[in-house]
């Protein structure tokens, strides 16, 4: 096992929230896993039990993608999709992101930190308006909750572990 | 992603009513212990309508429960609410902590490529 994992969750201001995660590998593999749609379709697929048969990226600025993830027992299936705005190769890229079925955008930054060989993704969500941020947040999208998740740890941080526990 | 893979109905109104600042420091306060409106107003510089405000969100959301107590009423955290949002906090960290365990092997796989074949061009 390595020393990579630890994904951190936190919300650098009222519009964003950032996820951070080492991997053992230099950043123009970790780019490529992040961009190439044979390799997206291997691992960015959600809970067990998920498979994403659409993956389309068009890498260039101005150029969409598209995700489809579906339910094994196909009951069920959503998607995504956006533009990319901006890309460095092996450095960072800029995307929009429009989930199917709720309103707002936000704009999905992706970062590539190399250093010994192993690379830091920071991954950074901002929504384009403090509404769009809230109606997520009011239609319970899972992107609006989790605005809250520091704000729930500062809750839960603050109260008896049994508590919580309960 | 996820955002239809997991049930979060319930939870609406649970992180909705944590989205405010003042309801959060009403809660930690509520965590050391029962208090009364005027006891939770006194710390926030805001007039006791303002908190009875916060507090009526809090109990919707099932947060915190109200004493009989005509007089004074005390409000009381409720552990069951914060533990659900907390469960499916842990369920999201999962999902993305599935998907980059994933992205870990195929990180390997393409790094031994790398080794045998070199670097693919860009």
């Amino acid at each position: 096992m390595t020393s990579t994992g630890n994904l951190q969750v936190t919300t650098p201001s009222d519009r964003e929230i950032a996820m951070t995660r080492v991997f053992d590998a230099p950043r123009h593999l970790v780019f490529d896993a992040l961009t190439t749609p044979e390799l997206l379709q291997r691992w960015l697929l959600g809970p067990p039990g998920w498979s994403m048969p659409v993956c389309e990226v068009d890498l260039k600025v101005g150029g969409a993608y598209r995700y489809v993830w579906r339910s094994d027992d196909g009951g069920r299936e959503f998607g995504s999709h956006g533009v990319f705005r901006e890309i460095v190769p092996a450095e960072r890229f800029v995307a929009t992101e429009k989930m199917d079925g709720f309103e707002g955008e936000s704009l999905v930054t992706n970062s590539l930190a190399e250093q010994g060989g192993r690379t830091t993704l920071t991954l950074t969500m901002r929504f384009d308006s403090k509404e769009a941020r809230d109606g997520a947040l009011n239609s319970g999208m899972e992107k609006g909750v989790a605005i809250s998740y520091d704000r729930l740890d500062e809750v839960l941080a603050s109260m008896p572990a049994q508590e919580v526990r309960q | 992603m996820g955002y239809v893979m997991i049930d979060t109905d319930r939870l609406d109104t649970t992180f909705a009513a944590l989205a405010d600042p003042t309801r959060r420091a009403i809660l930690a306060r509520l965590a050391s212990g029962e208090a009364s409106v005027n006891e939770l107003a006194e710390p926030f510089a805001m007039s006791q309508p303002a908190i009875s405000k916060h507090l009526k969100v809090l109990e919707r959301a099932g947060l915190i429960s109200r004493g009989r107590d005509a007089q004074r009423r005390p409000c009381r955290i409720e552990a069951q609410p914060l533990a659900e949002a907390n469960a499916w906090l842990e369920r999201y960290r999962q999902i993305w902590e599935g998907n980059f365990q994933r992205l870990d092997a195929l990180l390997d796989e393409l790094k031994t490529q790398e080794k045998k074949h070199g670097r693919r061009k860009q």
